[in-house]
């Protein structure tokens, strides 16, 4: 049917350094999600504190990450920052633009969720005599976390997915940089990067498998 | 005061990559939006086993980087089947389908959306199924699609940076070799990003009025 010979072997042979960068993958992916829901929470807080400024600033990062591609915030955590004399190395950049990007995604969501919180409970937890900020913490922010759970599962698939665009940036020992670099090597362009691709689906579906599981023990009403 | 060695030939190349990117966009997302209707009606109808095939194949394009997918096609194509085939032709066939896939999601959540009573009622009044979809599920589906339609939308316009790996210049591509050449990343990824978010921004907001002015509540 084809003239062309599928030599799988030849591709099957190279797994292990595969996945490899899979692990290193995924310490990217998982890394840049604890940042991302740290500073996303730390936005969320700027965002109630009712300052102009730190609002300003949420405001700002949340629509820049949002309304700019994710390849762009990559790009300019590596090239854009070069210009005042920092040089990340490839993986940093990658970290910082995709936890950037993530920040954003998920304070958005963070503010979706904190709607559906009656606005009752603060007041209720204020009343019991709770600083502005302990009410927060102990009353919404687990309420919050709870709803946007599901939002959060997808972001982490987002952040495995967008792990592949660090190879703009010359990183060369995660998954995709690694098929790469094996391409460059052995020319088997299409059997490479289905067994990469098979790797990410599988990735992908353990996330969205373990998402649902720990959704289903935490979440019993 | 402020300097740079960008000539009017570099802003017309740039251009030109802005302009590859939005016809990029407008193709996949035209194209997608109407394999994206007819899949997710297809699935909700058939049910969830019957779908179960469709849903499997569109998942993929949800699960795998859009990255690995252009390459893999383009690989395919070219090498496999050795035909002869434009990486602008690649890009856009493989973002139809990614479109396709987030899309017929949406549209089925739009269906489900509808409540089945009121469908019941419309087909009890006399109306045919294509009469129920066109006049009942239609405008009632529309107004809880349209504004994740619109991030759908917004989203593949920015994924569209990744078309370059198919050898498409498109805007942050024709940045990238402009830095390469002026070495200005900053100014220069400055109005890239300028660009998309130009862009993005108000039909964003747009989406998120149309999401608050049509809520129930």
């Amino acid at each position: 049917m084809f003239s062309y010979t599928f030599q799988w072997n030849q591709a099957l042979a190279r797994l292990p350094q595969m996945l490899e960068g899979a692990v290193v993958t995924m310490e990217v992916a998982i890394l840049s999600m604890v940042l991302g829901i740290i500073f996303a929470i730390t936005l969320t807080g700027f965002r109630l504190s009712g300052n102009k400024f730190l609002n300003g600033i949420a405001v700002t990062w949340v629509e820049i990450a949002r309304n700019t591609p994710a390849l762009f915030q990559i790009y300019m955590a590596h090239f854009g920052v070069a210009s005042f004399g920092i040089h990340f190395s490839p993986f940093t950049s990658l970290l910082i633009g995709i936890t950037f990007n993530n920040a954003g995604y998920l304070a958005e969501n963070f503010r979706g969720a904190l709607k559906a919180i009656p606005d009752t409970q603060t007041r209720a937890a204020r009343s019991l005599g709770m600083p502005a900020i302990m009410a927060f913490n102990n009353v919404i922010l687990p309420q919050m976390l709870r709803i946007s759970f599901l939002p959060m599962s997808n972001q982490m698939v987002w952040a495995v997915l967008m792990t592949s665009l660090g190879v703009t940036v010359g990183m060369n020992y995660d998954l995709y940089g690694v098929t790469q670099d094996l391409n460059a090597l052995t020319f088997r362009t299409f059997e490479l990067f289905a067994i990469a691709a098979v790797i990410f689906y599988i990735i992908v579906k353990i996330i969205n498998f373990g998402a649902r599981l720990i959704a289903a023990r935490l979440f019993r009403y | 005061m402020f300097h740079t060695s960008m000539s009017w030939a570099d802003v017309i190349f740039l251009a030109q990559g802005a302009w590859m990117t939005i016809l990029v966009t407008v193709i996949s997302v035209f194209l997608g939006t109407i394999f994206g209707i007819f899949f997710g009606v297809l699935r909700y109808q058939v049910g969830p086993w019957w779908g179960a095939p469709v849903t499997f194949v569109l998942d993929i394009f949800r699960s795998i980087p859009l990255l690995i997918q252009l390459v893999l096609v383009n690989a395919f194509l070219g090498i496999v089947l050795r035909l002869q085939i434009s990486g602008f032709t690649v890009a856009c066939g493989v973002l139809t389908f990614y479109t396709a896939a987030y899309c017929s999601e949406i549209v089925r959540g739009g269906i489900e959306a509808v409540p089945f009573t009121t469908r019941r009622a419309s087909r009890s009044l006399g109306l045919t199924w294509l009469q129920d979809m066109r006049y009942i599920v239609g405008p009632l589906a529309t107004r809880v699609a349209l504004p994740s339609w619109i991030g759908l939308a917004l989203g593949v316009m920015k994924d569209s940076a990744l078309v370059y790996v198919v050898q498409v210049t498109e805007l942050l591509k024709s940045t990238q070799i402009l830095i390469t050449r002026l070495q200005e990343p900053l100014f220069l990824l400055t109005i890239g990003g300028l660009f998309y978010f130009v862009i993005s921004f108000p039909i964003a907001r747009l989406g998120g009025y149309l999401e608050k002015r049509w809520s129930n509540d």
